[in-house]
């Protein structure tokens, strides 16, 4: 093995060195110009966000347990454009004094579940893919719990560490049967050795329920709003979007090339999990006042558009969810910007609270309106795009009663994203947030989020570019 | 550039500079000069349509220019326009350069206002220029989103209510509409060969007829939501009621036609057989429509309400015309799409007036108007006279051409459909004169109306622009159905 191998793991390792620049500036600097470290960090991660984008080798190392193919590149660009706006959107709340001490903290606990969920996407081998899957997860539980002296704060990083120690738990027994079936855990040998019977579809199963759980479908979805709303802002949307996105990346890699003989079974199980998923998170979402909670829920129902993109096995539909979590990102993250920065500059999160912002705060409203358009796929906005393609997806291959069922729910989510372009628009209030200058990151952090949401439907190119790097079963 | 596109790129330009002016002033004036600009335009697109075909041009489409987009899945801006649209477009210029100088006194986020209204005919003008079926889809949607804010904020009475059930309802039919396109554009290709939502290369092939009869009644139903068609008219009374004067008016005169033209253009147009098939039942759902929504308006009493049911009957006309499926009928479907357009905006800009002077829109709180504000109430007389079809105004025309196109038909049921449709000419008279009598004549009922003033500068030209169409339309049909008539051939021929 030479040097040159190494540069197929280039995300990976740019990652890593962040991550110890981060660690040492840590160790040298002191406490006084520790705020610093905040700029810094936003700094490095855009480089490491742009040289992702040079174009890279193909290639597999570690005997296949590593792989990385220009289809896996794009995905961890994505999410390291994703985790870039988070580090942007976290600025202003680490500035706070009782998270002077622990800024260092917060931005290696989130390069290390990126790195997790990198190696996660490239792995060619299921021992692989379950160790990016902890690296992701252990150190968000404790991100979660980052604002230890707020109980919530506390309460929502144990609910997701047990949660997802149980998701793991079953994840890994459904491995273990799959592994008793196919003597292998590679997924070149498992795709080959898979068979239509009962032990393999038993372990699907278990396997299917584990990555629910990270995706966050229903019924696996119940620590989802809990923990976003114990959860700080920024974690709550990093939790939302990256992670979501990149549990959505692997398991359609996994669907596609090592489970294509058994896609009959899944398309019904993935059928009955998308009705559920966004019926029930819809639903839920329909009654929150609490911001969080409320994109909690609707969280959810996204995920659940997700898996329309997944029935087909074809490849517009792997297109298609790459597309639609690069559409995700955008605009959850732009509803999120505006939340933590109403959050941090008056502590309000509860919808009540938003009455009359247009009046006071116009240009916070007009984001926040076009996130929720993007949420709920209304044009000209990106999210109308990808819901659409999405739709079509899944129309490819006849699932039409699905797509009725699942544009029908659209107009109930409609119903609940109007509902805060109501509270912000048309009701009145007595005591309205008060008119406030956000600072200039929270500001850069939304323009790109709403450059995002304007230019990624628009501009086709994008679109084509993912189809290309796309393939089906 | 074909001048198409810029039916698009003018108000979008419009939009921009509402976005850099000082203040509501200014705003308006930009709004008044943007869709001037836009009128023009349109002018000089009709007027280029009738000399291409005096120069013996025959294609089904002129104008064309297109756009690749969105390549893999052979998704293009496709623009061009056939006699149909082209009458569209012109209604459409009138009714916001109509609609803007109502709204010329508006208190209350006035650039947001004019914002949203022109992003609402921004979408409207795309939908009739499309001839690809996702632009098409992407600029219906985008006509209809704004409503929620243009209601919400600046409506009347039970205005979140309204704005809900409205937009809720119209997107659900778009709902429906997209599964109908995606059985259109997947079954696009049933040779082989590449899909495509091109509606001119979609109607010369035949789509199986199993997937027609599915896919037909989703196309169908979720036009006629937009449309009117019973029983999912019930958001127009309520949306029309609480919505303010500009917007009832783009709403009412515009935005429900896009129902009725998508209604043949897309489903009926491109699922040919199956419209046969299913006929009758949308038949017999208009009918309803026609008369539910004749008898709905003699009981309200509040102006709007009147007005919003009468829509309900005429539009409600338009699909019951294009369901006779002969060129008669047809042509006369559009040219009431246009005369109710004209006359319904016209109605709802007069009621806005007077509600502005009299702040009630109960016909029996009001009374003898005619001797204070002469001016608005010889234009409600002329509007009104115009709906009940009265020989020399456009709905004269439109009527006449749609009944004596329905009875064409040999065939039992429709002749039965017609007659029980054409109950409702009487019926609209009933109201219409009811309101007249009730409202403008009589001795004035309340003292304080004696100081009121006439219409204003603006309010004059934004009622004149309307008066001078549908007066046109009814002293020289031909001119309008000339432009109709050939255009309505194709989409005629493929039905029978």
């Amino acid at each position: 093995m030479s040097l040159e191998n190494f540069t197929v793991m280039r995300h990976e390792l740019l990652l890593t060195l962040a991550f110890l620049v981060i660690l040492l500036t840590e160790v040298f600097t002191g406490e006084e110009k520790k705020e610093r470290v905040r700029i810094l960090a936003v700094i490095i991660f855009a480089i490491v966000t742009v040289v992702g984008f040079l174009p890279l080798p193909e290639g597999s190392i570690f005997g296949d347990m590593f792989r990385a193919t220009r289809t896996t590149s794009l995905m961890k660009n994505i999410l390291n454009i994703g985790t870039l706006i988070v580090f942007i959107q976290s600025y202003s709340w680490l500035g706070r004094a009782e998270n002077r001490d622990r800024i260092h903290e917060y931005f290696m606990l989130l390069m290390t579940t990126l790195i997790g969920m990198n190696f996660m996407i490239s792995a060619g081998h299921f021992l692989m893919f379950y160790i990016g899957i902890e690296l992701a997860t252990i150190p968000l539980a404790a991100l979660a719990a980052y604002e230890r002296f707020r109980n919530r704060s506390a309460e929502a990083g144990i609910k997701l560490i047990l949660s997802s120690a149980l998701s793991s738990g079953i994840l890994l027994f459904g491995l273990s049967m799959i592994y008793g079936t196919t003597g292998s855990l590679y997924f070149s040998e498992v795709a080959a050795a898979v068979r239509d019977m009962p032990l393999v579809i038993l372990g699907f199963i278990f396997f299917f329920s584990g990555m629910a759980f990270k995706m966050s479908l229903v019924p696996f979805h119940l620590w989802t709003a809990d923990v976003y709303e114990g959860a700080p802002v920024n974690v709550a949307s990093y939790l939302s979007v990256i992670s979501k996105g990149a549990a959505a990346f692997i398991f359609i890699i996994i669907l596609f090339t090592v489970f294509p003989i058994i896609i009959a079974t899944w398309e019904k199980t993935i059928w009955v999990i998308a009705v559920l998923t966004i019926t029930i998170g819809n639903l839920f979402a329909l009654r929150q006042k609490n911001m969080k909670r409320f994109l909690a829920f609707s969280s959810i129902a996204q995920a659940g558009f997700f898996l329309l993109g997944f029935i087909g096995g074809n490849q517009l539909g792997m297109t298609t969810v790459i597309y639609y979590a690069l559409v995700y990102i955008f605009s959850n993250l732009a509803a999120f910007g505006v939340v933590s920065v109403i959050a941090e500059k008056t502590g309000r999160e509860s919808m009540d609270d938003y009455d009359g912002l247009y009046r006071t705060n116009p240009g916070l409203s007009i984001a926040m309106m076009l996130a929720m358009f993007s949420l709920a796929g209304i044009p000209p906005v990106a999210g109308f795009f990808g819901k659409f393609f999405l739709f079509v997806a899944a129309a490819e291959k006849g699932y039409y009663v699905l797509v009725t069922i699942a544009v029908l729910n659209t107009i109930i989510a409609l119903y609940y994203y109007l509902l805060v372009v109501k509270a912000m628009f048309i009701n009145r209030n007595e005591a309205p947030i008060e008119p406030f200058k956000s600072d200039s990151m929270s500001k850069l952090g939304l323009a790109i989020c709403l450059a995002g949401i304007i230019v990624t439907g628009f501009a086709s190119s994008i679109f084509e570019m993912i189809r290309n790097l796309s393939y089906g079963i | 550039m074909s001048i198409l596109t810029w039916l698009v790129i003018i108000p979008l330009l419009t939009i921009t500079g509402i976005l850099f002016v000082k203040d509501a002033r200014q705003a308006k004036i930009v709004s008044a000069f943007g869709m001037g600009i836009q009128l023009i335009v349109s002018a000089v697109i009709v007027y280029s349509y009738v000399a291409l075909r005096n120069a013996g041009v025959t294609d089904e489409m002129v104008m064309i220019s297109s756009y690749e987009w969105f390549r893999s899945l052979n998704i293009y801006y496709t623009v061009g326009v056939d006699g149909i649209s082209v009458a569209m477009i012109a209604l459409t210029s009138v009714v916001v350069f109509a609609g803007i100088f109502a709204s010329w006194e508006m208190d209350d986020l006035r650039k947001e206002f004019f914002i949203s209204l022109i992003l609402l005919a921004t979408g409207v003008f795309g939908f009739f220029i499309s001839l690809d079926l996702f632009t098409m889809f992407l600029f219906y949607e985008l006509a209809v989103i704004p409503m929620y804010i243009l209601i919400g904020i600046w409506g009347s009475g039970p205005k979140e209510y309204a704005a809900m059930k409205l937009t809720l309802m119209l997107m659900g039919g778009s709902a429906l509409l997209m599964v109908g396109l995606f059985g259109i554009y997947f079954n696009s290709a049933p040779d082989g060969g590449e899909l495509t939502f091109n509606i001119i290369e979609i109607s010369k092939i035949t789509i199986p007829i199993e997937a027609q009869r599915w896919f037909f009644p989703f196309t169908f139903v979720g036009f006629g939501v937009l449309g009117a068609l019973f029983p999912l008219h019930t958001w127009s009374p309520d949306g029309h009621s609480s919505a303010p004067t500009a917007v009832s008016m783009l709403h009412a005169g515009v935005l429900m036609k896009l129902g009725g033209y998508g209604a043949f253009r897309v489903a009926m147009f491109l699922m040919p057989e199956a419209a046969n098939e299913m006929a009758w039942i949308f038949i017999i759902l208009t009918t309803i429509s026609v008369v539910y929504g004749a008898f709905g308006a003699i009981v309200q009493k509040d102006l709007k309400y009147i007005n919003a049911y009468s829509s309900v009957s005429h539009c409600g006309m338009v699909l019951f015309a294009v369901l006779m499926m002969n060129r008669t009928a047809m042509t006369g479907a559009v040219i009431q799409m246009i005369s109710h357009g004209l006359m319904t905006a016209l109605f709802f800009a007069l009621i806005g007036m007077i509600y502005g002077r009299t702040h009630t829109r109960m016909i029996n709180e009001m009374g003898g108007l005619m001797k204070v504000i002469p001016f608005l109430g010889v234009a409600y007389v002329i509007a009104g006279l115009a709906s009940l079809g009265l020989p020399g105004l456009s709905g004269f025309v439109a009527e006449m051409n749609i009944f004596f196109g329905a009875f064409e038909h040999p065939d039992t049921f429709r002749r039965v459909a017609t007659i029980i449709a054409v109950s409702s000419i009487v019926i609209t008279a009933v109201y219409i004169l009811r309101v007249i009598a009730i409202l403008l004549l009589g001795s004035i009922r309340d003292h304080h109306f004696d100081l009121l003033d006439d219409a204003k500068w603006y309010e004059k030209l934004s009622i004149v622009s309307l008066l001078a169409g549908i007066i046109y339309i009814g002293m020289a049909p031909l001119h309008l159905s000339d432009i109709i008539r050939e255009s309505v051939m194709p989409i005629v021929d493929k039905l029978l």
